[in-house]
Protein backbone atom coordinates (compact mmCIF):
# COMPACT_ATOMS: atom_id res chain seq x y z
CA UNK A 1 0.00 0.00 0.00
CA UNK A 2 1.50 3.82 -1.41
CA UNK A 3 0.22 6.98 0.56
CA UNK A 4 0.00 10.03 -1.88
CA UNK A 5 1.45 12.77 0.74
CA UNK A 6 0.46 15.98 -0.34
CA UNK A 7 3.20 17.26 0.79
CA UNK A 8 5.98 14.15 -0.58
CA UNK A 9 4.09 12.58 -2.95
CA UNK A 10 3.62 8.67 -3.12
CA UNK A 11 5.31 6.91 -0.71
CA UNK A 12 5.40 3.23 1.20
CA UNK A 13 2.76 2.78 4.11
CA UNK A 14 5.39 1.54 6.40
CA UNK A 15 6.06 5.51 6.33
CA UNK A 16 3.16 6.44 8.47
CA UNK A 17 1.50 6.02 11.51
CA UNK A 18 -2.04 5.36 12.00
CA UNK A 19 -4.47 6.80 14.07
CA UNK A 20 -7.90 5.89 12.87
CA UNK A 21 -11.29 7.44 12.33
CA UNK A 22 -11.07 10.71 11.08
CA UNK A 23 -15.09 11.49 11.77
CA UNK A 24 -14.65 11.46 15.69
CA UNK A 25 -15.15 15.15 17.05
CA UNK A 26 -14.06 16.04 20.60
CA UNK A 27 -17.23 17.19 22.04
CA UNK A 28 -17.36 20.84 23.49
CA UNK A 29 -18.32 20.84 27.65
CA UNK A 30 -18.05 24.56 27.54
CA UNK A 31 -21.79 23.82 26.13
CA UNK A 32 -24.05 23.08 29.35
CA UNK A 33 -26.67 21.12 26.55
CA UNK A 34 -24.30 18.33 26.23
CA UNK A 35 -24.43 15.19 28.25
CA UNK A 36 -20.41 15.16 28.50
CA UNK A 37 -20.09 11.48 29.73
CA UNK A 38 -22.31 9.97 26.89
CA UNK A 39 -20.46 12.66 24.54
CA UNK A 40 -17.23 11.43 25.26
CA UNK A 41 -18.01 8.02 25.54
CA UNK A 42 -19.08 8.04 21.86
CA UNK A 43 -15.87 10.12 21.26
CA UNK A 44 -13.56 7.89 22.74
CA UNK A 45 -15.54 4.43 22.12
CA UNK A 46 -17.59 4.06 19.39
CA UNK A 47 -16.60 3.67 16.21
CA UNK A 48 -18.91 3.26 12.65
CA UNK A 49 -16.30 0.62 11.31
CA UNK A 50 -17.21 0.85 7.74
CA UNK A 51 -16.99 -1.73 4.94
CA UNK A 52 -15.86 0.69 2.34
CA UNK A 53 -14.98 4.32 2.42
CA UNK A 54 -13.36 5.65 5.63
CA UNK A 55 -11.66 8.66 6.40
CA UNK A 56 -8.65 8.55 8.39
CA UNK A 57 -5.27 9.98 10.27
CA UNK A 58 -2.52 8.61 9.26
CA UNK A 59 0.87 10.33 9.92
CA UNK A 60 3.73 10.77 8.12
CA UNK A 61 6.61 10.07 10.43
CA UNK A 62 9.34 9.19 8.44
CA UNK A 63 8.63 11.69 5.84
CA UNK A 64 7.27 15.44 6.31
CA UNK A 65 5.88 14.88 10.11
CA UNK A 66 2.53 16.22 8.37
CA UNK A 67 -1.08 14.93 9.72
CA UNK A 68 -2.87 13.69 6.66
CA UNK A 69 -6.51 12.58 6.01
CA UNK A 70 -6.67 9.43 3.78
CA UNK A 71 -9.81 8.38 2.41
CA UNK A 72 -9.54 4.72 1.40
CA UNK A 73 -11.39 1.85 0.84
CA UNK A 74 -11.19 -0.88 3.33
CA UNK A 75 -12.35 -3.87 1.46
CA UNK A 76 -10.01 -2.98 -1.33
CA UNK A 77 -7.04 -0.92 0.19
CA UNK A 78 -7.98 1.44 -2.47
CA UNK A 79 -6.77 4.83 -1.61
CA UNK A 80 -9.38 7.29 -2.89
CA UNK A 81 -7.79 10.70 -1.39
CA UNK A 82 -5.52 12.23 0.87
CA UNK A 83 -5.39 15.68 1.53
CA UNK A 84 -3.64 17.95 4.51
CA UNK A 85 -5.18 17.85 8.00
CA UNK A 86 -7.33 21.26 8.29
CA UNK A 87 -6.88 21.71 12.11
CA UNK A 88 -9.63 24.02 12.19
CA UNK A 89 -12.08 21.74 10.30
CA UNK A 90 -10.90 18.65 12.30
CA UNK A 91 -10.87 19.91 15.75
CA UNK B 1 -23.63 -38.43 10.64
CA UNK B 2 -20.12 -39.91 9.61
CA UNK B 3 -17.77 -42.24 12.44
CA UNK B 4 -14.25 -43.67 11.58
CA UNK B 5 -12.86 -46.96 12.58
CA UNK B 6 -10.35 -49.31 11.46
CA UNK B 7 -13.07 -51.20 9.23
CA UNK B 8 -14.49 -47.78 7.82
CA UNK B 9 -11.04 -46.95 6.65
CA UNK B 10 -10.68 -50.40 4.93
CA UNK B 11 -13.59 -50.96 3.26
CA UNK B 12 -13.72 -47.51 1.54
CA UNK B 13 -9.67 -47.97 0.76
CA UNK B 14 -10.49 -51.01 -1.04
CA UNK B 15 -13.82 -48.80 -3.08
CA UNK B 16 -11.52 -46.28 -4.25
CA UNK B 17 -12.70 -44.27 -1.45
CA UNK B 18 -16.35 -43.27 -2.70
CA UNK B 19 -18.50 -44.89 0.71
CA UNK B 20 -17.57 -41.60 2.63
CA UNK B 21 -20.29 -39.52 4.21
CA UNK B 22 -20.78 -35.33 4.49
CA UNK B 23 -19.80 -35.36 8.54
CA UNK B 24 -22.91 -32.93 8.48
CA UNK B 25 -26.22 -32.40 7.55
CA UNK B 26 -26.14 -29.06 5.41
CA UNK B 27 -29.78 -28.10 5.67
CA UNK B 28 -32.21 -25.32 4.36
CA UNK B 29 -33.22 -23.11 6.86
CA UNK B 30 -36.71 -24.05 8.39
CA UNK B 31 -38.87 -20.54 9.23
CA UNK B 32 -38.80 -21.03 12.84
CA UNK B 33 -36.40 -21.88 15.88
CA UNK B 34 -35.60 -21.10 19.43
CA UNK B 35 -32.36 -19.68 18.87
CA UNK B 36 -30.43 -18.79 15.74
CA UNK B 37 -26.56 -18.51 15.97
CA UNK B 38 -25.33 -15.70 13.04
CA UNK B 39 -21.92 -17.13 12.39
CA UNK B 40 -20.86 -20.73 11.48
CA UNK B 41 -17.26 -20.12 13.04
CA UNK B 42 -15.50 -21.77 15.35
CA UNK B 43 -17.24 -19.65 18.19
CA UNK B 44 -20.82 -19.63 16.48
CA UNK B 45 -20.67 -23.96 16.28
CA UNK B 46 -19.09 -24.46 19.60
CA UNK B 47 -22.07 -22.07 21.13
CA UNK B 48 -24.62 -24.41 19.12
CA UNK B 49 -22.86 -27.43 20.04
CA UNK B 50 -22.80 -26.63 24.19
CA UNK B 51 -25.97 -25.14 23.77
CA UNK B 52 -27.57 -28.82 22.75
CA UNK B 53 -25.46 -30.80 24.78
CA UNK B 54 -25.01 -28.91 28.08
CA UNK B 55 -28.22 -26.93 27.91
CA UNK B 56 -30.80 -29.30 26.16
CA UNK B 57 -31.68 -26.70 23.83
CA UNK B 58 -31.62 -28.40 20.10
CA UNK B 59 -34.19 -26.39 18.09
CA UNK B 60 -30.96 -24.33 16.61
CA UNK B 61 -30.02 -22.88 13.56
CA UNK B 62 -25.96 -21.86 12.80
CA UNK B 63 -26.55 -19.69 9.64
CA UNK B 64 -23.12 -18.88 7.66
CA UNK B 65 -22.92 -16.36 4.84
CA UNK B 66 -19.88 -18.62 3.36
CA UNK B 67 -18.58 -21.86 4.13
CA UNK B 68 -17.93 -24.21 7.37
CA UNK B 69 -14.20 -23.27 8.14
CA UNK B 70 -13.44 -20.60 5.52
CA UNK B 71 -13.41 -17.85 8.53
CA UNK B 72 -10.69 -16.98 10.82
CA UNK B 73 -11.16 -20.62 12.27
CA UNK B 74 -9.24 -22.03 9.48
CA UNK B 75 -7.49 -18.73 9.26
CA UNK B 76 -5.37 -18.41 12.73
CA UNK B 77 -1.59 -20.07 13.95
CA UNK B 78 -3.73 -22.77 15.76
CA UNK B 79 -2.05 -21.51 18.97
CA UNK B 80 -4.26 -22.78 22.88
CA UNK B 81 -2.71 -20.94 25.81
CA UNK B 82 -4.24 -19.15 28.97
CA UNK B 83 -1.38 -17.27 29.70
CA UNK B 84 -3.42 -13.83 30.81
CA UNK B 85 -2.67 -11.84 33.41
CA UNK B 86 -6.05 -9.83 34.49
CA UNK B 87 -8.83 -11.53 36.94
CA UNK B 88 -11.11 -10.56 34.16
CA UNK B 89 -9.39 -12.64 31.31
CA UNK B 90 -8.02 -15.80 33.50
CA UNK B 91 -11.25 -17.87 34.48
CA UNK B 92 -12.70 -17.90 30.74
CA UNK B 93 -9.20 -18.62 29.02
CA UNK B 94 -8.48 -21.38 31.59
CA UNK B 95 -12.29 -22.90 31.53
CA UNK B 96 -11.29 -22.89 27.42
CA UNK B 97 -8.06 -24.87 28.27
CA UNK B 98 -9.81 -27.27 30.58
CA UNK B 99 -12.41 -27.54 27.58
CA UNK B 100 -9.40 -28.18 25.06
CA UNK B 101 -7.88 -31.01 27.32
CA UNK B 102 -11.41 -32.65 26.94
CA UNK B 103 -12.87 -31.70 23.62
CA UNK B 104 -11.74 -35.03 21.92
CA UNK B 105 -13.51 -37.64 23.97
CA UNK B 106 -16.04 -34.96 24.34
CA UNK B 107 -17.12 -34.52 20.82
CA UNK B 108 -15.38 -37.99 19.52
CA UNK B 109 -12.99 -36.31 16.63
CA UNK B 110 -9.37 -36.22 16.43
CA UNK B 111 -8.94 -32.35 16.62
CA UNK B 112 -4.65 -33.14 16.97
CA UNK B 113 -4.29 -31.62 19.82
CA UNK B 114 -0.86 -31.09 21.23
CA UNK B 115 -0.29 -29.95 24.83
CA UNK B 116 3.63 -28.81 23.45
CA UNK B 117 4.00 -26.30 25.63
CA UNK B 118 3.87 -22.01 25.23
CA UNK B 119 7.04 -20.26 26.21
CA UNK B 120 7.13 -16.40 26.43
CA UNK B 121 10.77 -15.31 26.07
CA UNK B 122 11.62 -12.45 27.97
CA UNK B 123 14.72 -10.23 27.09
CA UNK B 124 15.60 -7.57 29.68
CA UNK B 125 15.28 -7.74 33.50
CA UNK B 126 12.42 -5.35 33.11
CA UNK B 127 10.42 -7.83 31.14
CA UNK B 128 10.88 -11.12 33.19
CA UNK B 129 9.45 -9.06 36.15
CA UNK B 130 6.67 -8.52 34.28
CA UNK B 131 6.72 -12.28 33.34
CA UNK B 132 7.12 -13.37 36.77
CA UNK B 133 4.16 -10.97 37.59
CA UNK B 134 2.19 -12.45 34.72
CA UNK B 135 3.15 -16.33 36.16
CA UNK B 136 2.18 -15.26 39.53
CA UNK B 137 -1.01 -14.24 38.33
CA UNK B 138 -1.84 -17.37 36.55
CA UNK B 139 -0.83 -19.56 39.83
CA UNK B 140 -3.50 -17.88 41.55
CA UNK B 141 -6.05 -18.75 39.03
CA UNK B 142 -4.99 -22.19 39.48
CA UNK B 143 -3.25 -22.37 36.02
CA UNK B 144 0.42 -23.60 35.86
CA UNK B 145 3.13 -21.41 34.73
CA UNK B 146 7.23 -21.60 35.14
CA UNK B 147 9.65 -18.76 35.09
CA UNK B 148 13.06 -20.65 33.64
CA UNK B 149 16.37 -18.91 33.24
CA UNK B 150 18.59 -18.87 30.10
CA UNK B 151 19.49 -22.47 30.80
CA UNK B 152 16.52 -23.72 31.36
CA UNK B 153 15.16 -22.37 28.01
CA UNK B 154 18.91 -23.44 26.42
CA UNK B 155 17.92 -26.68 27.43
CA UNK B 156 14.70 -26.85 25.40
CA UNK B 157 16.10 -24.33 22.51
CA UNK B 158 19.67 -24.63 21.93
CA UNK B 159 19.08 -23.17 18.39
CA UNK B 160 18.31 -19.84 19.53
CA UNK B 161 19.96 -16.66 19.37
CA UNK B 162 20.78 -16.27 23.18
CA UNK B 163 23.82 -13.93 22.78
CA UNK B 164 22.50 -11.30 20.13
CA UNK B 165 24.05 -8.09 21.25
CA UNK B 166 20.59 -6.09 21.28
CA UNK B 167 18.04 -8.34 22.74
CA UNK B 168 19.88 -11.43 24.52
CA UNK B 169 17.50 -14.00 25.10
CA UNK B 170 17.27 -14.08 29.20
CA UNK B 171 14.64 -16.37 30.15
CA UNK B 172 10.95 -17.24 29.25
CA UNK B 173 7.94 -17.93 31.22
CA UNK B 174 6.65 -21.48 30.04
CA UNK B 175 3.18 -22.65 30.13
CA UNK B 176 3.40 -25.98 29.56
CA UNK B 177 -0.11 -27.17 28.95
CA UNK B 178 -0.34 -24.46 26.17
CA UNK B 179 -0.03 -26.01 22.79
CA UNK B 180 -2.03 -26.22 19.46
CA UNK B 181 -4.50 -27.94 17.86
CA UNK B 182 -5.35 -28.95 14.56
CA UNK B 183 -8.06 -25.62 13.64
CA UNK B 184 -10.17 -27.08 11.00
CA UNK B 185 -10.94 -30.06 13.15
CA UNK B 186 -12.38 -27.84 15.92
CA UNK B 187 -14.77 -26.39 13.20
CA UNK B 188 -15.82 -29.69 12.01
CA UNK B 189 -15.64 -31.33 14.86
CA UNK B 190 -18.40 -28.99 16.19
CA UNK B 191 -19.92 -28.96 13.23
CA UNK B 192 -20.92 -32.84 13.16
CA UNK B 193 -21.50 -32.65 17.34
CA UNK B 194 -23.75 -30.03 16.85
CA UNK B 195 -25.85 -31.19 13.84
CA UNK B 196 -25.75 -34.76 15.60
CA UNK B 197 -27.27 -33.14 18.52
CA UNK B 198 -30.01 -31.91 16.00
CA UNK B 199 -28.95 -28.66 15.48
CA UNK B 200 -29.25 -27.41 11.78
CA UNK B 201 -26.47 -25.77 10.00
CA UNK B 202 -27.18 -23.69 6.37
CA UNK B 203 -24.55 -22.46 4.97
CA UNK B 204 -24.45 -19.64 1.75
CA UNK B 205 -27.50 -17.50 4.23
CA UNK B 206 -26.00 -14.24 4.68
CA UNK B 207 -28.46 -12.68 7.31
CA UNK B 208 -29.62 -9.47 6.13
CA UNK B 209 -31.47 -7.76 8.73
CA UNK B 210 -33.02 -8.37 12.11
CA UNK B 211 -37.13 -8.20 12.85
CA UNK B 212 -37.26 -6.45 16.33
CA UNK B 213 -40.63 -5.40 17.49
CA UNK B 214 -41.36 -3.43 20.40
CA UNK B 215 -37.42 -3.75 21.65
CA UNK B 216 -37.72 -7.54 21.43
CA UNK B 217 -36.06 -9.21 18.40
CA UNK B 218 -38.36 -11.48 16.81
CA UNK B 219 -36.20 -13.57 14.03
CA UNK B 220 -33.25 -12.74 11.33
CA UNK B 221 -33.86 -11.60 7.39
CA UNK B 222 -31.43 -13.82 5.15
CA UNK B 223 -30.43 -14.09 1.86
CA UNK B 224 -32.77 -17.64 2.03
CA UNK B 225 -36.06 -16.02 3.65
CA UNK B 226 -36.99 -14.74 6.77
CA UNK B 227 -36.52 -17.25 10.00
CA UNK B 228 -38.62 -16.27 13.39
CA UNK B 229 -36.47 -16.62 16.62
CA UNK B 230 -37.02 -16.52 20.33
CA UNK B 231 -33.55 -15.22 20.54
CA UNK B 232 -30.79 -14.56 18.46
CA UNK B 233 -26.51 -14.92 19.01
CA UNK B 234 -24.27 -12.82 16.97
CA UNK B 235 -21.07 -14.31 17.25
CA UNK B 236 -19.11 -12.60 13.44
CA UNK B 237 -16.03 -11.64 15.07
CA UNK B 238 -14.32 -9.69 11.91
CA UNK B 239 -17.50 -8.34 10.92
CA UNK B 240 -19.22 -7.74 14.39
CA UNK B 241 -19.46 -4.23 13.63
CA UNK B 242 -21.88 -4.20 10.57
CA UNK B 243 -23.83 -7.01 11.82
CA UNK B 244 -24.69 -5.00 14.84
CA UNK B 245 -25.47 -1.75 12.36
CA UNK B 246 -28.52 -3.96 11.42
CA UNK B 247 -29.68 -3.62 15.13
CA UNK B 248 -29.12 -0.14 15.44
CA UNK B 249 -25.98 -0.86 17.54
CA UNK B 250 -22.50 1.02 17.01
CA UNK B 251 -19.74 -1.45 19.05
CA UNK B 252 -16.28 -0.24 20.52
CA UNK B 253 -14.92 -2.31 17.97
CA UNK B 254 -12.65 -2.07 14.71
CA UNK B 255 -11.83 -4.38 11.94
CA UNK B 256 -8.28 -4.80 11.46
CA UNK B 257 -5.97 -7.64 8.90
CA UNK B 258 -3.97 -10.15 11.25
CA UNK B 259 -1.42 -11.98 8.63
CA UNK B 260 0.00 -15.34 9.10
CA UNK B 261 2.49 -17.20 7.25
CA UNK B 262 3.91 -21.31 6.91
CA UNK B 263 7.01 -22.50 5.14
CA UNK B 264 7.57 -25.57 3.31
CA UNK B 265 7.74 -29.24 5.08
CA UNK B 266 10.93 -29.30 6.88
CA UNK B 267 12.19 -32.04 9.27
CA UNK B 268 11.34 -31.43 13.53
CA UNK B 269 13.12 -28.62 14.56
CA UNK B 270 10.69 -26.37 16.90
CA UNK B 271 8.89 -28.67 19.30
CA UNK B 272 6.43 -26.52 20.84
CA UNK B 273 5.50 -23.27 20.34
CA UNK B 274 7.98 -19.39 21.10
CA UNK B 275 7.39 -16.24 21.11
CA UNK B 276 10.33 -13.42 20.99
CA UNK B 277 9.40 -10.73 23.38
CA UNK B 278 11.75 -8.33 22.16
CA UNK B 279 9.47 -7.56 19.06
CA UNK B 280 5.97 -9.10 17.84
CA UNK B 281 7.31 -12.61 16.65
CA UNK B 282 5.83 -16.01 17.25
CA UNK B 283 6.39 -19.68 16.22
CA UNK B 284 5.56 -23.18 16.17
CA UNK B 285 5.62 -26.27 13.62
CA UNK B 286 3.14 -28.05 12.42
CA UNK B 287 2.51 -31.96 12.20
CA UNK B 288 2.97 -31.56 8.35
CA UNK B 289 6.57 -29.98 9.11
CA UNK B 290 5.88 -26.48 8.22
CA UNK B 291 6.80 -23.73 10.13
CA UNK B 292 3.95 -21.60 11.41
CA UNK B 293 4.47 -17.92 12.36
CA UNK B 294 3.04 -14.46 12.70
CA UNK B 295 3.80 -11.24 14.47
CA UNK B 296 1.40 -7.91 14.70
CA UNK B 297 -1.28 -6.94 13.12
CA UNK B 298 -1.29 -4.21 10.00
CA UNK B 299 -2.72 -1.80 12.11
CA UNK B 300 -4.88 0.32 10.22
CA UNK B 301 -8.81 -0.43 9.60
CA UNK B 302 -9.39 -3.18 6.92
CA UNK B 303 -12.02 -5.90 6.03
CA UNK B 304 -9.81 -7.25 2.66
CA UNK B 305 -8.53 -10.38 4.67
CA UNK B 306 -5.37 -9.77 3.15
CA UNK B 307 -1.91 -7.60 4.56
CA UNK B 308 0.76 -5.53 3.21
CA UNK B 309 4.64 -5.84 2.75
CA UNK B 310 5.76 -3.82 5.78
CA UNK B 311 4.06 -6.22 8.63
CA UNK B 312 5.84 -9.27 6.46
CA UNK B 313 9.31 -7.72 6.68
CA UNK B 314 8.56 -7.06 10.12
CA UNK B 315 7.48 -10.03 11.14
CA UNK B 316 10.10 -11.98 9.49
CA UNK B 317 12.79 -9.79 10.83
CA UNK B 318 11.95 -11.06 14.22
CA UNK B 319 11.97 -14.17 13.47
CA UNK B 320 15.38 -13.56 12.28
CA UNK B 321 16.42 -11.93 14.94
CA UNK B 322 15.18 -14.92 17.25
CA UNK B 323 16.57 -17.77 15.42
CA UNK B 324 18.87 -16.99 12.26
CA UNK B 325 18.56 -20.65 11.38
CA UNK B 326 15.26 -20.59 9.90
CA UNK B 327 16.46 -18.16 7.32
CA UNK B 328 16.61 -20.14 4.57
CA UNK B 329 13.19 -21.84 5.13
CA UNK B 330 11.36 -20.60 1.98
CA UNK B 331 7.62 -19.22 2.78
CA UNK B 332 5.22 -21.32 1.08
CA UNK B 333 1.54 -19.02 2.15
CA UNK B 334 0.89 -15.89 3.59
CA UNK B 335 -2.60 -14.81 4.44
CA UNK B 336 -4.81 -12.68 6.47
CA UNK B 337 -7.59 -12.71 8.59
CA UNK B 338 -10.20 -10.21 9.55
CA UNK B 339 -10.19 -9.46 13.27
CA UNK B 340 -12.69 -7.95 15.99
CA UNK B 341 -10.25 -4.99 17.54
CA UNK B 342 -11.76 -3.86 20.45
CA UNK B 343 -11.08 -0.72 22.16
CA UNK B 344 -9.35 -2.28 25.69
CA UNK B 345 -8.36 -5.96 24.03
CA UNK B 346 -10.77 -8.29 25.22
CA UNK B 347 -13.47 -9.55 23.94
CA UNK B 348 -17.53 -9.10 24.84
CA UNK B 349 -19.58 -11.79 25.85
CA UNK B 350 -23.04 -10.33 26.88
CA UNK B 351 -26.44 -8.83 26.11
CA UNK B 352 -27.53 -5.86 23.91
CA UNK B 353 -29.67 -3.04 23.98
CA UNK B 354 -32.72 -5.47 22.35
CA UNK B 355 -34.52 -8.06 24.31
CA UNK B 356 -33.05 -11.92 23.30
CA UNK B 357 -30.73 -10.23 20.87
CA UNK B 358 -26.64 -11.73 22.57
CA UNK B 359 -23.54 -10.33 21.26
CA UNK B 360 -20.09 -12.73 20.91
CA UNK B 361 -17.33 -10.35 19.71
CA UNK B 362 -13.99 -8.47 19.72
CA UNK B 363 -11.96 -11.23 20.75
CA UNK B 364 -8.90 -9.58 18.49
CA UNK B 365 -6.25 -11.52 17.31
CA UNK B 366 -6.75 -14.21 20.35
CA UNK B 367 -10.13 -16.23 19.43
CA UNK B 368 -9.13 -19.10 18.30
CA UNK B 369 -7.58 -20.40 21.73
CA UNK B 370 -11.26 -19.39 23.49
CA UNK B 371 -13.33 -21.10 21.44
CA UNK B 372 -14.46 -24.20 23.48
CA UNK B 373 -14.37 -21.38 26.44
CA UNK B 374 -16.27 -18.62 24.64
CA UNK B 375 -19.20 -21.15 23.13
CA UNK B 376 -19.52 -22.99 26.50
CA UNK B 377 -19.65 -19.64 28.33
CA UNK B 378 -21.95 -17.50 25.29
CA UNK B 379 -24.75 -20.68 24.95
CA UNK B 380 -25.02 -20.45 28.97
CA UNK B 381 -25.74 -16.92 28.97
CA UNK B 382 -28.18 -17.41 25.95
CA UNK B 383 -29.66 -20.76 27.88
CA UNK B 384 -29.90 -18.85 31.31
CA UNK B 385 -30.00 -15.58 30.44
CA UNK B 386 -27.08 -14.77 33.13
CA UNK B 387 -23.85 -14.69 32.49
CA UNK B 388 -21.25 -17.49 33.08
CA UNK B 389 -19.08 -17.62 36.23
CA UNK B 390 -15.92 -17.28 33.84
CA UNK B 391 -17.40 -14.79 31.80
CA UNK B 392 -18.69 -11.71 34.34
CA UNK B 393 -16.44 -9.34 32.90
CA UNK B 394 -16.94 -8.94 29.03
CA UNK B 395 -19.96 -6.12 29.54
CA UNK B 396 -20.39 -4.50 26.61
CA UNK B 397 -21.26 -1.67 28.99
CA UNK B 398 -17.82 -1.86 30.28
CA UNK B 399 -16.40 1.03 28.53
CA UNK B 400 -18.99 3.42 29.67
CA UNK B 401 -18.43 2.11 33.17
CA UNK B 402 -14.73 2.11 32.98
CA UNK B 403 -14.66 -1.50 33.83
CA UNK B 404 -12.83 -2.01 30.78
CA UNK B 405 -9.70 -4.85 30.84
CA UNK B 406 -6.78 -3.86 29.85
CA UNK B 407 -3.74 -6.54 29.27
CA UNK B 408 -1.51 -4.34 27.90
CA UNK B 409 -2.63 -0.56 29.36
CA UNK B 410 -3.17 0.58 26.00
CA UNK B 411 -5.93 2.92 26.43
CA UNK B 412 -8.83 3.19 23.54
CA UNK B 413 -6.47 2.74 20.55
CA UNK B 414 -7.15 -0.63 18.94
CA UNK B 415 -4.51 -1.14 16.60
CA UNK B 416 -1.83 -0.84 19.96
CA UNK B 417 -3.67 -3.92 21.27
Amino acid sequence: MRIPCPFCGSRDAAEFSYLGDASARRPDNANPDTDIDAAMYDYVYLRENPAGALKEYWYHSAGCHSWIVVERDTRTHHIIAATMLDAEAHR
Amino acid sequence: MMRYSLKSLLANALTGHKGWKPQWRDTAPRGEYDVVIVGGGGHGLATAYYLAREYGITNVAVLEKGWIGGGNVGRNTTIIRSNYLLPGNLPLYELSMKLWEGLEQDFNYNAMISQRGVLNLYHSDGQRDAYARRGNAMRIHGIDAELLDQDEVRALYPFLNFDAARFPVQGGLLQRRGGTVRHDAVAWGYARGASDHGVDIVQNCEVTGFTIVEGRVAGVQTLRGSIRAKKVAIAVAGSSSRVAAMAGMRLPIESHVLQAFVTEGLKPVIPGVITFGAGHFYISQSDKGGLVFGGDIDGYNSYAQRGNLPVVEDVCEGGMALMPAIGRARVLRSWGGIVDMSMDGSPIIDRTPTEGLFLNAGWCYGGFKATPGSGFTFAHLIARDTPHPAATKFRLDRFRTGHVIDEKGQGAQPNLH
